[in-house]
């Protein structure tokens, strides 16, 4: 098994074993097999590339074929313990609808994304003068699938304007983990566990 | 058609009760099995076939001698594995190679005829059950089933929901849609406008409503296919000539092709079983069975699902098994949904296709 992105780890390892999860753009699935396989969880996906959603059935997940954006609509209230959106929340077409539906269908929600306020996009703007395309942003504007950066206090007022409590968060450069003081500043990604 | 059936068949012990309220007597039920049954009986994997398919799906047939309908997905170490699965496949009730339908002799010693009960899907289904409680299998590892296939799959898991671990769901729908039976229409009508059918009358006479068949195999085989599929193998290209030739024999390719699949049709296909299959698939809406929503039909089921749909599928578009998705999420259940592409409409599922062998495989295992 190959090791976990450090956000996912992150998430992994702080889904409760034997919850319900839906993991909305889940990828080839590798979150999803490491909380089935360590954590005895029941885990739905969904995803929009039916390429991935192909691997993830041929390797016995429960996954289907959707746009987020449209489908999360069709799932119950608090059907799930956890629903988690990792690196997904910028694609979104309106990403505080998205954190609406995440709470909605889940009591507790995960939400990763690169913060777009790290030094490396911030010299890369101030001193480039172009869209940066860094490590964590690693795609030239006209191509890329984010069409709404976010920072990470750009999501604590989103969160906040929900009335969404932020229970914890997560802060890396790179694989390292770092403190949440100056995380706007230093950190490439952020996760941030929700509950409302 | 009236040749000894060559497959086991399975002869209820009981009459065969029926959703139109009569019950079918001394009912019968012919089926292929391929691979071996577990001691514990534990890893029997029924399939379903479509409306003009039938028992043989991975042996030859009787009949035409070709391949069985589905042998480059059931095999030794193929996606649906009979070297690890014991893989069963019946004939439908209502059809014509084996099981009881419109062609076998009714307890007055002549056919049933248009005297055969009007069936539908959940009566199919109702008899796989029966011979499921036959062979001892109180549950199967899955249950499988493309088009009609799927229906029945799906009927078993709203109805039978103890009976299937996994349920795979391929170019199918949950309901039958208005333009599917309006073309269900034009075939029953070619089949009943043809002098020879005779009523439905015509197991004794010379003449069988051949024509009739023809036409309708021919309305309902466009829709097995798409408009790239079609332009893809014949174009406008003319068959055995330079010119036109300003009349109606079959010029075009793409004409010869259709009477071609018409006439084989009719070597190996009752039309008054197409009649009765054709309405049992009209009938078919799993909602109306349970009390208008779809999701209350899989309430509380255990079962894992897998809906698979095909992009140029225009007879069961995506959004039919989007339909279902939708219910089984609702319903809770364990389901995956997958979209592929495919340039040959509905008749995908038949070909070649890697990506569908990958989700099957992984799907049953």
């Amino acid at each position: 098994m190959t090791t976990l992105r450090p956000d996912l780890a992150a998430i992994a390892a702080h889904v409760a074993p034997g919850s319900r999860v839906l993991d909305i753009g889940c990828g080839d699935g590798a979150l999803m097999a490491e909380l089935e396989a360590a954590s005895g969880c029941d885990a739905r996906g969904m995803e929009l590339d039916g390429a991935l959603v192909e691997r993830c059935v041929s390797r016995g997940l429960s996954v289907v074929q959707g746009d987020a954006n449209l489908d999360l609509a069709n799932y119950p209230d608090k059907a799930f313990d956890y629903a988690i959106l990792s690196q997904t929340l910028q694609t979104a077409t309106r990403p505080d609808r998205m954190l609406d539906e995440l709470l909605r269908v889940g009591r507790r929600a995960f939400v990763s994304f690169p913060n777009f306020a790290h030094w490396r996009t911030r010299s890369a703007l101030m001193f480039g003068g172009r869209m940066p395309v860094t490590r964590a942003l690693p795609v030239s504007w006209y191509e890329t699938q984010n069409i709404h950066h976010v920072t990470v206090e750009d999501f604590r007022d989103l969160a906040r304007a929900k009335g969404a409590s932020i229970e914890r968060a997560w802060f890396f450069s790179g694989e390292k983990e770092i403190g949440a003081p100056g995380a706007n500043w230093r950190a490439e990604f952020a996760v941030f566990e929700l509950s409302r | 058609m009236n040749a000894a059936p060559l497959s086991p068949v399975y002869r209820l012990p009981d009459p065969l009760p029926l959703d139109s309220g009569q019950a079918l007597e001394n009912c019968e039920i012919a089926y292929e099995t391929y691979g071996s049954l577990a001691p514990d009986k534990s890893n029997a994997v029924l399939v379903c076939h479509a409306l003009t398919g039938d028992q043989y799906l991975a042996s030859p047939h009787p009949i035409t001698g070709k391949p069985g309908w589905w042998e480059r997905m059931v095999g030794p170490g193929k996606p649906i594995d009979t070297d690890r699965r014991f893989v069963i496949c019946a004939n439908v009730i209502g059809s014509c190679m084996g099981s009881s339908g419109p062609a076998s002799l009714a307890p007055d010693g002549q056919p049933y005829a248009m005297r055969f009960p009007v069936i539908t899907i959940r009566d199919m289904v109702r008899g796989l059950v029966a011979l499921l409680d036959g062979l001892g299998i109180d549950k199967l590892h899955a249950v499988v089933g493309g088009s009609m296939g799927g229906m029945q799959a799906l009927s078993l898991a709203a109805n039978w929901p103890e009976r299937a671990a996994r349920v795979l769901v391929i170019a199918s729908t949950a309901r039958h849609s208005a333009q599917n039976i309006a073309f269900h229409e034009v075939g029953r009508q070619a089949i009943m406008a043809d002098p020879a059918w005779a009523e439905g009358d015509y197991y004794a006479a010379d003449a069988k409503p051949d024509n009739g068949l023809a036409v309708a195999r021919m309305a309902a085989h466009i829709t097995y296919l798409s408009e790239a599929g079609l332009t893809e193998k014949f174009g406008r290209r003319l068959q055995d000539r330079e010119a036109k030739g300003f009349g109606f024999d079959a010029e075009f390719q793409v004409e010869s092709y259709l009477r071609y699949q018409g006439s084989g049709f009719t070597r190996r296909f009752d039309a008054n079983s197409y009649l009765y299959i054709t309405r049992a698939m009209d009938y078919f809406d799993i909602a109306e069975e349970h009390g208008g929503k779809l999701a209350d039909a899989f309430a509380g089921t255990q079962a894992r699902f897998c809906i698979v749909s095909f992009d140029t599928d225009w007879l069961y578009p995506t959004a039919e098994s989007r339909h279902i998705v939708h219910a089984l999420n609702a319903a809770g259940a364990k389901v995956s949904f997958v979209e592929l592409s495919a340039p040959h409409g509905h008749d995908s599922f038949l070909l070649e296709h890697d990506q569908l062998d990958r989700v099957v495989k992984g799907f049953v295992e």
